[in-house]
């Protein structure tokens, strides 16, 4: 087969899937885009393009509050996920012999719990009559229960940095996993130490997965909803929420559109701001 | 590394799956326990809330929804899945890296955007709200999946395989229904089994994209409010646990078998790797 | 040409031409493959080998000129309907198949009984000696024994052509040197055509009958592994196979015998016309060429061949039956590599110490220009 027919026939195949996403998701999105620049007045929608959603979402107080928050919010999950992730990454890829793929899927099992049900059941444990304060109380480490839990964005980070462990630890278990051994060695035989092997030649290759980890756990984060609903309290309500009140209950679509574009642009620049500084990173140190 | 910090290393992982599995444990704990309300101490052991479930018609309802909407949303995404990696095992032509991209772009799309972007679309489009919505839904979030899993299928596939069934005078058809679709058929199985577990969790599309017609998530989210429902919505969580650690362990099995076939070293690297 | 036989012509290449975009993979290729010859394609990766196999096996099709088999036009008809079957890289040996299965494989189009199945892939798993293996599932082989299954799956078919891309790369060095005796007696008792693609100069003189040695999408020579090795036709040829030192020289006049040539170092000599290439143009010269067996140390001034220099030993690379040795020539910083076969009673020769080195005017190599 020459290359034009065979990129002809990857085309071809892979257009039914390609469509569907063209279809089903880059219209919708761009949709999405156009409707941020509309106005809605209970069910009419005003197709006047207008910046007025958008000065809302920025100029706002209690939008830019949400928003301010959000993105606090979803980078101290993701450093704290992260940085919980990678010793257990390190662990399996690097000091695990045999069970490798049993403690992978271990690591992988909690995930597959109903969402709702974990987050709950985070709630259930970080409550007042909560299984953490019977345990301490119990054990006497505390005489009353802690109250700084549940309900603020303690626990929204918690929850957070549960539910998306094990998509931080894969990325980085796989980038460990593919560090050649014989470089280790190489590192020591020319007299690196045990920390200096780590930061000159560990860190460096594993930084790829972890940018991808910091990516993984970063975005969905920002967009979710259900987590601040049932442990955040008032404080910890994020900009997903907003959104969802928007096209909800307050049926207002164009300014629940701008708000998820503008928390879209913002996620958007900070994940491509950590991909440069992981490649510079990377690239620097080997 | 030294053997202390080493040893360290084995303590804190240890701890880190008592913290991932916290939740898991309790769930079972309390979808047994003989009280209404959530919390410890235990006081007894029953089946009540189970029979409870038995016996909810809407619960029925909405887990025949979601039974039909994680079918159809498996198989679709599988189907999708098939195309796209096989075109990415196998050829190369323009614009591969943009259209792979795209199709790999709800992976880090917050399940909100993709939701909202759909519910605008339909509403632009005039249409309403069914349990198809959802599965358009799913289906766009569970193809990245299917496209990871198939994708290590399809290239654990040596070209010259098929080249050899050829040469040895079978048809294109015939080559694929002898050499390639046995091959890829555990990939294949394993696919449906992760998207069907994926479509059966998935609450936030579903609670956008829903009509009367609601799927299990929702259902649960509809109930969280009723304190008194709480030990059932347990037990519900718990039948919905062992089916998905059923589900995924076979998937998993399979893989391996798809692996093991093509002569690869099935350790390496499980479905959820794949996708990372 | 494989004389003996002299029979029909089973391949034909017609200044076939194949493209990839802008890259020419092959650039006109012309070429005869003889009933019952063992074929080999041989040259550096990349030189278009491997796709003039995939040309002859059907996986590719030519952009122009055209291929014959066993007299008929292959245009247009495809890898599944040719009386051509290969012996894969990686065998491709169908892991989800036992032995028997994959032996089988491709008479299961031709409706026979089980019994003649059984039949067929017993007798086809004794030629390539792996009966009794027929259970075996895929992953339970030995390199190998993957190998000798990826023949006999081919056999089996009964092929006018076996085609075998590079079957022996993946085995270790002694198991690789006892397939290729194997693989080149079978062929013998077979008589089937065989055609070998190979980068590895060595096992292609031990197996072919006929060698085509391939640069750059062309056939620079087609010969005989001896007249190959003895007669490179160019430069290329001649340090792509074997071993060879490279002299400046020109030529200075004719006599009546041959060709007069001052070689550098070496001086004047006189070439006998017999061993002057056809086509050669006398100004064109610019060296000559000489194999290491060729120069051969004199010991105590004992009457040698005509033509000797003295050379200082410079270095040495043992091999155990035999020795390599750097002489640096006479009145120049250039060094040639003599070798010499360490036979009982031979007397040391040492780096440093001078040594008288002899050689005959038949040896010395003219080359025609490159292209």
């Amino acid at each position: 087969m020459s290359t034009r027919a065979e990129a002809a026939q990857g085309l071809r195949l892979v257009s039914p899937t390609f469509l569907y996403v063209l279809v089903m998701l880059a219209a919708p999105l761009a949709m999405v885009a156009a409707f941020s620049f509309w106005t809605q007045d209970y069910l009419i929608i005003d197709r006047t393009p207008t910046l007025d959603n958008y000065r809302a979402a920025l100029g706002e107080p209690i939008y830019r509050t949400l928003l301010l928050r959000s993105v606090a919010i979803s980078l101290t999950v993701t450093v704290v996920t992260v940085l919980l992730a990678f010793p257990v990454a390190y662990f399996v890829a690097f000091r695990v012999k045999r069970q490798q793929a049993l403690w992978l899927f271990l690591i992988t099992v909690p995930f597959w719990t109903s969402y709702l049900l974990r987050v709950f059941l985070w709630k259930v444990i970080l409550g007042y009559n909560g299984v953490l304060n019977a345990t301490l109380m119990g054990m006497g480490f505390t005489d009353a229960p802690l109250t700084f839990l549940l309900y603020n964005a303690n626990a929204v980070v918690i929850t957070l940095a549960h539910a998306w462990a094990p998509f931080a630890i894969l990325p980085i278990f796989v980038a460990l996993a593919r560090i050649d051994r014989s470089l280790l060695e190489a590192a020591e035989d020319l007299g690196d130490g045990p920390f200096r092997r780590f930061t000159r030649i560990t860190l460096p290759l594993a930084m790829p997965g972890v940018v991808a980890a910091t990516l993984i756990v970063l975005i969905p984060t920002m967009g979710d909803y259900i987590t601040p609903r049932l442990v955040g309290g008032t404080e910890g309500l994020m900009i997903a929420n907003m959104i969802q009140i928007q096209f909800g209950q307050a049926n207002n679509a164009p300014l629940g559109a701008a708000l998820a574009v503008t928390a879209m642009v913002v996620i958007g620049t900070i994940s491509a701001g950590i991909f440069l500084i992981g490649k510079r990173l990377g690239g620097r140190l080997t | 590394m030294t053997r202390l910090s080493s040893n360290w290393l084995a303590v804190y992982a240890i701890i880190y799956m008592i913290f991932l599995y916290a939740p898991v444990v309790l769930l079972p704990l309390f979808a047994f326990n003989d009280a209404t309300i959530i919390a410890l101490p235990l006081s007894g052991f029953t089946t009540a809330w189970f029979e409870q479930l038995w016996g909810n018609q809407t619960l029925r309802t909405a887990a025949i929804n979601s039974l039909i909407v994680a079918i159809s949303s498996a198989v679709i995404a599988t189907l999708l899945g098939a195309f796209a990696a096989r075109a990415a095992a196998r050829y190369s032509f323009p614009g591969k890296t943009g259209i792979i991209g795209l199709i790999m772009l709800p992976l880090v799309l917050p399940e909100i955007i993709v939701a909202v972007a759909l519910l605008v679309a339909l509403s632009q489009l005039g249409l309403s709200l069914a349990l198809w919505t959802v599965v358009v839904g799913h289906v766009l979030i569970c193809t990245p999946f299917a496209v990871a899993i198939l994708s290590s299928a399809f290239r654990g596939l040596d070209r010259e395989l098929e080249e050899a069934s050829f040469d040895l005078g079978e048809s294109r058809w015939g080559t694929f229904r002898r050499v390639t679709f046995p091959l890829v058929l555990p990939g294949v199985i394993s696919s449906l089994l992760i998207c069907f577990t994926i479509s059966l969790d998935e609450f936030i599309i579903a609670f956008f994209l829903t009509g009367t017609d609601v799927t299990l998530p929702v259902y649960i989210w509809s109930q969280l409010r009723f304190p008194a429902r709480l030990p059932s919505v347990m037990a519900l969580g718990t039948i919905l646990l062992v089916l998905s650690i059923l589900f995924l362990v076979l998937g998993e099995w399979m893989r391996r078998r798809a692996a093991r076939r093509q002569g690869q070293d099935a350790a390496a690297g499980g479905a959820m790797t794949g996708v990372a | 040409m494989n004389e003996t036989n002299g029979s029909a012509p089973m391949i034909e290449l017609e200044k076939t031409v194949k493209r990839f975009g802008t890259f020419t993979a092959l650039h006109g290729i012309d070429a005869t493959v003889q009933e019952g010859e063992f074929f080999s394609l041989l040259g550096p990766s990349g030189c278009g080998k491997t796709t003039l196999l995939r040309l002859i096996a059907g996986f590719e099709n030519p952009t122009s000129g055209s291929i014959r088999i066993a007299g008929h036009d292959m245009r247009g008809i495809p890898a599944n309907k040719r009386p051509t079957n290969m012996v894969f890289q990686s065998y491709a040996i169908f892991p989800h198949l036992n032995v028997a299965q994959n032996v089988g494989y491709g008479l299961k189009r031709r409706h026979l009984s089980r019994r003649e199945m059984a039949r067929e892939v017993g007798e086809a798993l004794e030629m390539v000696d792996m009966a009794g293996y027929e259970r075996r599932a895929a992953h339970e082989l030995s390199g190998g024994q993957r190998q000798r299954v990826a023949l006999a799956r081919a056999l089996v078919m009964r092929p006018k052509v076996v085609l075998l891309d590079e079957p022996l790369s993946a085995l270790d060095k002694k198991l690789r040197e006892q397939m290729q005796r194997e693989l080149r007696d079978l062929q013998r008792s077979i008589g089937i055509t065989f055609v070998l693609v190979t980068h590895d100069q060595e096992e292609a003189l031990i197996m072919s009958d006929r060698i085509a040695v391939m640069f750059e999408g062309r056939i620079a020579q087609m010969a005989t592994p001896e007249e190959l090795y003895r007669r490179p036709a160019s430069r290329r040829v001649a340090s792509f196979i074997g071993v060879m030192n490279f002299l400046p020289a020109r030529a200075t006049g004719e006599t009546q015998t041959g060709l007069v040539v001052q070689i550098e170092s070496l001086g004047e000599v006189v070439l006998p016309s017999h061993t002057i290439p056809a086509g050669l143009r006398v100004d064109d010269i610019r060296e000559v060429g000489i194999r290491p067996e060729m120069l051969t140390v004199i010991f105590d001034d004992a009457p040698g061949p005509r033509h000797s220099f003295e050379g200082q030993v410079s270095g040495n690379s043992y091999y155990g039956d035999m020795t390599y040795y750097d002489v640096v020539l006479p009145g120049s910083e250039r060094t040639v590599t003599i070798s010499m076969r360490n036979t009982a009673n031979r007397a040391v020769v040492r780096p440093g110490n001078p040594v008288r080195v002899g050689w005959s005017a038949e040896s010395i190599l003219l080359f025609r220009q490159e292209d």
